[in-house]
């Protein structure tokens, strides 16, 4: 077991003729994920390394039987991708693109309700489950199969979570990147909620950051349902308010999103908090051996 | 991105929101003219143009009743170093008036619009507290302010816009230009891919007419593309050189007060990077996202603009290569460093794709590189470094 995406997961690219989008679909590709084909409005019937193109996202599920996609089409049309994708039954939607303007992303959150899809991003590296299927941008290698679930809302810092287990020989189960938008698909709790009912899942790491209050509702979450160790990091605490840190939604504004709120919250939720970057691999072999 | 009242102000006539007769003055003398071709007798007033605000407590807008004292005001305030609670303590130089026919104010309002995360929809806030620091109204009445959650693709219903113009208080007339004037803000908001809308205050005048008579808008840099227009409205002048300079390279850059510069990959490793700094003891100068794919020029272009920055006693660079491989950012780092001759101490911590192939390059550059592994010696090694300097 493991969340989203598995062995069985079939996977189309939006925007796979694109140049991110043919790099990124060759690597997950290479490391195992079962590709079954592309769409690129125009370029149907072509084929992208023996992956075959189709016009519409339609036309690919009808073709494939695909059940995720990932999406790397450009901020401008970004959003009508994931409407395309939801309205050809797509269970994953994975969304990589950055740029995509917020109320585009209000618009699409409130159409998803009406829908069966689950979105994961935008702005975010993607999900991958070690050893059976990587969908993104992340560097596959760092990865060990295992039974610590991560989730975060920045990239590179995910990879440095994931590399300090690694190196402590502690495996995980699923990692999602959650992205760093203001609106965004998966917030936290969901992920948490699934996390939770994921036997193979043992504990779990979450790095948040400033801005918004998706940690605090985690916690308040957390505190009565969790049944197993999380570890936390939130990064920002150092941010000066009113600044925008690189992430759209990282911004402390009108008084909430402030790092300090954050690490209250969870750790009043028993969250094990880790205030160093650099520690969350320590920490989480401590919250496993106190288990 | 931020514009000028005076320009928020003319995309409010657009959308037929009543604001005072007004327009925009760079000089004194243009500042006298605007005046003379508004009321004959006055009273008008003179608003300091800078992106913040706080103005009218920072001494940046002043009643005039004669022109000799726009003339007066004008002086005063074009070119003037306006320090308000939100431009720091540096403050910012006044370059722009805004010379506007007075109010007679009967009562001041305020309205906002901006996004609400949590439940992704936009959310409209009013009060019939305006003109004060909301934050204030906020933090001691917060039963003084009014919400309702706006779906973006339904718009602000008449019963929403209703109810807010019942809880200002508003009857007959005002009551009808209340919601009508809610209903278009919206409108203005959703149209032009705003990040924040603020009256602060709305009037009613002694007439009993409502009018803006501030205007905040903020507007949101992804959904320029849909607005090429809006590019005009930018004022550098408003905004940092660094950052600007940052934007151009596709670089992510945001001056601080410490003294350990930060090149990082990744906007959520580089704020952590700059905590880790501050849990070891050091300040960091700045916040500095590369972005994904560093190139050798990228990776030169960041090291120029923190150099840029007189206090940086050494820089640290926190890459997490994945996709990206180290040896490559190695030599980059190397080129960097040889082409701008830099003289502060440079901490390198590379990880990821090739990490043993970029650590020799950089060992045997003969270049005076601290390597280090693991975020936690890297921060040791650049505050060491700060204090040996």
């Amino acid at each position: 077991m493991a969340i989203y995406v598995d062995k069985n997961t079939r996977l189309i690219v939006q925007g796979i003729t694109g140049q991110a989008g043919a790099f990124h679909t060759k690597a997950c590709k290479d490391y195992g994920t079962n590709v079954v084909g592309g769409v690129t409005p125009g370029k149907g019937g072509e084929n992208f390394e023996g992956i075959p193109v189709f016009n519409s996202v339609a036309d690919a599920v009808l073709k494939t039987k695909a059940n995720a996609t990932m999406i790397y089409v450009p901020a401008p049309f970004a959003a009508d991708a994931i409407l395309e994708a939801a309205d050809a039954g797509i269970e994953t939607i994975i969304c990589i693109t950055e740029g995509i303007p917020p109320l585009d992303m209000v618009g699409v959150k409130q159409y998803l309700k009406t829908s069966k899809s689950v979105l994961i991003g935008p702005n975010c590296p993607g999900v991958i489950t070690p050893g059976q299927c990587k969908i993104g941008i992340m560097p596959g290698y760092i990865h060990k199969p295992g039974k610590v679930g991560v989730v975060s809302r920045s990239g590179t810092l995910t990879y440095e979570a994931v590399h300090q287990l690694t190196q402590r020989g502690i495996g995980q189960s699923t990692c999602v990147g959650i992205g760093g938008d203001p609106v965004q698909g998966e917030s936290f709790l969901e992920v948490l909620k699934k996390f939770n009912e994921d036997p193979q899942t043992e504990a779990v790491i979450m790095i948040g950051e400033i801005g918004g209050t998706a940690e605090e509702t985690a916690a308040e979450w957390i505190k009565g349902h969790m049944k197993k160790p999380v570890v936390g990091f939130i990064g920002g605490q150092t941010a000066p308010p009113g600044k925008r840190m690189g992430h759209a939604g990282a911004i402390i504004s009108g008084g909430s999103g402030k790092a300090a709120d954050k690490i209250a919250a969870l750790e009043k939720a028993g969250v094990h908090i880790s205030l160093s970057p650099a520690s969350l691999g320590e920490t989480m072999e401590k919250a496993l051996k106190a288990k | 991105m931020k514009i000028h009242e005076y320009q928020a102000k003319e995309l409010f006539r657009k959308y037929q929101i009543p604001v005072p007769n007004g327009k925009p003055a760079f000089t004194v003398e243009e500042a006298l003219s605007v005046a003379k071709g508004l009321s004959d007798k006055g009273p008008w007033v003179v608003k300091a143009q800078i992106h913040a605000g706080g103005r009218g407590k920072g001494g940046g807008v002043k009643v005039a009743k004669t022109m000799e004292e726009v003339k007066t005001y004008s002086q005063d305030i074009l070119g003037m170093n306006l320090v308000t609670v939100q431009t720091g303590p540096e403050g910012k130089t006044v370059k722009r008036l805004l010379i506007e026919d007075g109010a007679q104010i009967a009562k001041e309002y305020y309205v906002a619009i901006t996004l609400d995360r949590a439940v992704s929809k936009l959310c409209i806030m009013v009060s019939p507290e305006g003109g004060m620091d909301i934050e204030h109204v906020a933090a001691t009445t917060p039963d003084r302010i009014y919400k309702e959650w706006v779906h973006p693709t339904v718009g602000l219903r008449d019963f929403q816009a209703r109810n807010l113009a019942f809880k200002m208080g508003f009857t007959g007339n005002a009551f009808k230009q209340c919601q009508d004037i809610l209903k278009k803000l919206v409108k203005l908001y959703l149209e032009n891919d705003c990040t924040l809308a603020e009256v602060n205050p709305l009037i009613q005048s002694k007439d009993g007419n409502l009018c803006a008579l501030d205007a905040k808008l903020d507007l949101d840099e992804n959904g320029l593309f849909r607005h090429p227009s809006f590019q005009e409205l930018r004022d550098l002048n408003e905004e940092d050189p660094s950052e600007t300079a940052a934007k151009k390279f596709d670089l992510s850059y945001i001056a601080l007060d410490g003294n350990i510069g930060c090149m990082v990959n990744g906007a959520g490793l580089a704020m952590a990077t700059m905590d880790i700094i501050k849990l070891e003891g050091g300040n960091p100068a700045n916040f500095l996202d590369v972005g994904g794919g560093a190139t050798e020029e990228k990776v030169k272009e960041a090291f120029k603009i923190i150099l840029q920055d007189s206090k940086v006693k050494a820089i640290l660079v926190n890459i997490f290569g994945g996709i990206m491989k180290c040896d490559v950012i190695a030599k980059g780092i190397m080129g960097a460093a040889r082409e701008l001759k830099l003289s502060v101490p440079l901490v390198v911590r590379l990880e990821g794709t090739n990490v043993e192939m970029g650590k020799k390059l950089l060992e045997e550059s003969g270049l005076k590189i601290i390597t280090a592994t693991g975020m936690k010696e890297a921060a040791q090694k650049a505050v060491a470094a700060v204090e040996a300097h």
